[in-house]
């Protein structure tokens, strides 16, 4: 049994069938071809398969296909500039070092895009609460930090949100 | 040779695909008409299986194939996976079936495979495999297995001994009569995993026209696995190619040939159709291999002054019921502990142990973090018994960089004499001990403590073994186009190899490192290669790469240099042309060159050239390459909960030439974050039938962004005399001393309550015990 939805994804309109237990990530990834969004854990704790849902942060593997109907999705396809290069954060996260394997990365982009958009004031120790949600293996998170209250500066002098 | 990149903090080539979602991972890989795997797994720790009933599962929707051990081709059946690092000592080679064939030695040990449309369908059918389990008695516990009647991990065994290994030198017996100290102390330390945040993830194909296979798999050593399938499937060499594409991090377990990765080839070729298994969490929490399970017993004699005069103890290392990796992990334990100390005489005997568990290979630091804890504790313990400073007593005994080249008296796991290569051990602890504050800590802890809070610094030293040979190789290549190109069959999980390579050969033709295309982890691209593990590919890839864009470079000098009628000498390479220096006459393009060397009819070689603008070498490093290292964490502990802090973390990192700082900060930043959660965090949980409960990320803690502070890192560079560039590993070093230090400086935090740790990790309900029993034994004292 499927159903049909229809959907934005990075700008684009979709419409596709979808079996009602596949979930958001499975069908961006295999239905959609989508394979920017990683899956680390599919119980909701890793936070690798975090894309934008609506403009929120939202975590794709604890979210079904089918509740994804009507919503407009943003994932790591879509975040860079519509020239195609690399947005602010991406930028800061390559100069900072802030990814090695990279398998966690498209989530850790996805979260402090609304972070920064929402509350580029954050402090240290507050962001650093925030990416909680989002285990790297990899790093050790200073690079990510260091990449994020950097374009939070960039934000508060004027810049643009990513 | 100019050296424009080498040294600098290079952003990665690596990072822009990543960035975009570009990424190929195993799973990104999608080939039509792909089938999906589900594995039947033990539910059971120690079974025999008396049958399997899968006729209900082979009628379920979308259900291509149901495999079990006695359905597998005939060449397979009853084999197990190649044991790729042999020793005598090893009593029975136990590797792991595909399938599980009659009995079953862990939870999560494969038993079955099915192969349907969708991984949905896939696993709705393994829910419907019957495996008629008989329980067998179960050993889980690691002291418990050496007893005479133990009951064996393996039904057909007598004992659980997997291997007796005995390492030392010098008179012992001697050191211990003549001492005025000894201290002893008993270390249990605990399995940690890996978890990567991919999961491993093989997907393989059968090209019936060319009677091969094609497997993708995230691993850390493609050729390894090739060899395991050449080996247990009975075919040649040339029918085999292994992958590694993108691989989402593997710190040692993605190292290691799982039953998994030899099952599905053989179910792709059965079927004719691709066939992929991506394996979940859970999965990941079951069935592949953890590390770091030992307990210590150690006796350390020390003079009057707190010179070292000897240590000898005894060490069990849980292996869990299989050896597929030998028993590199409790060898390397063994010959770590004396470290960058000057250590008279020293015995230790490990006994290697089968338990129903996981098995245990090696995972980052490869039974080190758990030598250094022990050594590093004892210490502490004896400057307490002396009462020295903790820095102090170390200092006393620190290698004099004179001594170096510095033999310490054991065979390391290369086979070699264990001689320590370079490296100022004074030099780099006395920076850790100024740049950490650490003789003004004691008024910053008087202060803290008026304010009720408790604050601690904890020091620990290392020597790390890195570079290991025995070879690997790269290939240096001119396109046609005039790129040029790099390739070496050893794999890439993160560490940004590709980046570093391109740095070498960059600066070796004098091009932008945007000329550079990097290739790594396809066994088609190089006949021969080892893997990515112990800290070896800057050495043994980056000398390769560099001997091998060497000789390039040479072949173009001379092509030039023949075709310009001038000496090699006056030839010069810039903005991708080979040419004539100084004078305005005589040019070659790198694109002219290799189309000229590459085929050319009517283009005669200069005598003595071999064709193309290609060569490979393959690196093989007289021994291993010693880095070292010296941290010093600072932590404040909650006592009423036990919980714990890492205020700093100080890191003074020796890994011989600096490469690229950017990444090998990077390295030492997740490095030390691991060694956090092996200090307090992470503890995989058995019940006492060997069952794993930890099976989630909500349950197995990883250290998060709230959790690890950022790493104040110095560098000091003595480099290897043992390779070209005179580099060593940088890998590791962040978390082999990471819980030494901050055990440490827990207890120095908690000094007030008189606790002493000797275990890791230490997690706070664990912490507060400890604190309530100290407390009990001083109201003891008092009472007395």
């Amino acid at each position: 049994m499927h159903h049909p939805i229809t959907l934005t994804v990075n700008g684009r309109a979709v419409t596709a069938e979808v079996e009602p237990r596949v979930h958001l990530a499975d069908f961006l990834r295999h239905q959609l071809n989508l394979t920017g969004t990683h899956l680390g854990c599919e119980h909701g704790v890793c936070g690798a398969c975090t894309i934008l849902v609506d403009g929120d942060a939202v975590r794709s593997c604890l979210m079904l296909a089918v509740q994804a109907d009507g919503t407009d999705i943003v994932t790591i396809e879509g975040l860079q500039e519509s020239d195609g290069t690399l947005n602010a954060l991406q930028t800061a996260f390559r100069k900072h070092h802030a990814l090695q394997c990279g398998f966690c990365t498209p989530g850790f982009l996805a979260t402090l895009t609304q972070i920064l958009r929402d509350r580029p004031e954050i402090e240290e120790d507050e962001l650093r609460g925030e990416l909680s949600g989002n285990l790297c293996r990899c790093t050790g998170y200073s690079g990510i930090v260091d990449a994020a209250l950097e374009v939070a500066r960039g934000l508060r002098q004027g810049g643009t949100a990513p | 040779m100019t050296t424009r990149y080498f040294g600098a903090p290079v952003q990665r080539v690596e990072d822009q695909a990543l960035l975009t979602g570009k990424g190929r991972f195993t799973d990104d890989v999608k080939l039509p008409g792909t089938l999906h795997a589900a594995f039947v797994r033990s539910p059971y720790a120690h079974a025999r299986i008396n049958g399997i009933d899968a006729d209900t599962a082979r009628t379920l929707p979308g259900v291509k194939l149901v495999l079990t051990a006695s359905d597998l081709p005939t060449q397979v059946r009853g084999k197990r996976i190649l044991l790729q690092v042999p020793n005598p000592a090893i009593t029975e080679p136990l590797t792991q079936m595909p399938l599980a064939l009659d009995e079953v030695c862990f939870v999560g040990e494969p038993v079955a495979v099915v192969i349907a449309e969708s991984r949905h369908l896939a696993e709705d059918a393994a829910e419907a495999v019957f495996v008629d389990y008989e329980p067998l008695p179960i050993i889980g516990d690691l002291a418990a297995a050496i007893a005479a009647d133990a009951n064996p991990a393996h039904a057909h065994r007598s004992d659980n001994i997997a291997a007796r290994i005995q390492v030392g030198y010098g008179d012992v017996a001697l050191a211990f009569q003549s001492a005025a100290h000894v201290v002893s102390a008993t270390l249990p330390q605990h399995r940690g995993t890996g978890n990567p945040i991919e999961c491993r993830a093989v997907l393989a194909m059968f090209d019936m026209v060319h009677d091969a296979f094609t497997v993708w798999s995230a691993t850390q050593a493609p050729h390894g696995l090739k060899r395991a399938l050449v080996d247990i499937l009975d075919i040649p060499d040339t029918a085999v190619r292994v992958i590694a594409p993108d691989v989402g991090g593997g710190f040692g377990p993605k190292l290691q040939v799982y039953p998994e990765e030899i099952v599905v080839p053989i179910c792709a070729k059965l079927l004719g159709l691709p066939v992929k298994w991506i394996e979940d969490r859970r999965e990941h929490l079951l069935s592949t291999v953890q590390e770091r399970d030992q307990i210590w017993t150690m006796h350390l004699a020390l003079d009057a002054d707190g010179k070292l005069l000897g240590l000898r103890g005894q060490m069990l290392h849980d292996q869990g019921a299989y050896v597929p990796w030998g028993i590199i992990s409790p060898y390397i334990s063994s010959v770590t502990v004396p470290g960058p100390y000057v250590l008279p005489a020293y015995k230790l005997e490990t006994l290697v142990v089968f338990t129903n568990k996981v098995p245990t290979t090696p995972l980052r630091g490869a039974g080190r973090p758990q030598a250094v804890f022990a050594m590093e504790r004892l210490l502490d313990h004896a400057a307490d018994a002396l009462g020295l400073d903790r820095a102090e007593i170390r200092r006393r005994n620190l290698i004099p960089t004179e001594q170096m080249p510095y033999p310490v008296g054991l065979i390391f796991r290369d086979g070699k004499p264990l001689v320590y290569d370079s490296g100022d051990y004074p030099r780099c602890q006395a920076l850790a001990v100024e740049k950490s504050g650490w003789e003004t800590f004691p008024e910053r802890q008087r202060a803290a403590l008026a304010q009720g809070r408790y604050i601690g610094q904890g020091i620990a030293n290392y020597v790390e073994g890195t570079g290991l040979g025995p070879f690997e190789g790269a290939t240096t290549q001119v396109l046609p186009s005039g790129r040029i190109l790099l390739r070496t069959g050893s794999a890439a999980q993160g560490q940004g190899n590709q980046t570093v390579y391109a740095q070498i050969a960059a600066d070796a033709f004098n091009v932008d490192i945007t000329q550079v295309d990097v290739e790594v982890g396809d066994t088609a691209s190089i006949p021969l290669g080892v893997g990515a593990f112990a800290s070896r590919l800057m050495v043994n890839v980056g000398s390769s790469v560099s001997i091998s864009s060497a000789a390039v470079v040479k072949k173009l000098k001379q092509i030039a240099a023949a075709r310009f009628e001038v000496s090699e000498d006056d030839i010069e390479l810039a903005d991708g042309t080979v040419r004539v220096a100084a004078s305005q006459g005589g040019a070659l393009t790198f694109a002219e060159v290799a189309r000229m060397t590459g085929g050319m009819p009517g283009f005669s070689l200069p005598e003595g050239i071999e064709p193309g603008l290609v060569s490979t070498h393959y690196f093989a490093p007289p021994q291993a390459a010693y880095a070292n290292g010296s941290h010093v964490a600072e932590v404040e502990v909650d006592p009423e909960t036990g919980m714990i802090k890492v205020l700093r973390y100080i890191v003074v990192h020796d890994c011989g030439k600096v490469v690229n700082p950017l990444l090998v900060e990077g390295q030492i930043q997740g490095g030390v974050a691991h060694g956090i959660g092996n200090a307090f965090l992470e503890k995989m949980r058995f019940d006492e039938d060997a069952n794993p409960v930890t099976t989630s990320l909500a349950d197995y803690m990883l250290p998060d962004a709230g959790i690890v502070p950022k790493v104040e890192i110095y560098h000091v560079e003595s480099p290897s005399p043992l390779n070209p560039i005179g580099v060593k590993g940088a890998g590791e070093g962040g978390t082999i001393p990471a819980a030494a230090a901050i055990v440490s400086a827990i207890e120095d935090a908690l000094k007030p309550f008189g606790v002493r740790i000797d275990e890791a990790p230490i997690l706070p309900e664990r912490l507060c015990e400890l604190i309530d029993e100290a407390a009990a034994g001083n109201a003891l004292k008092e009472t007395a």
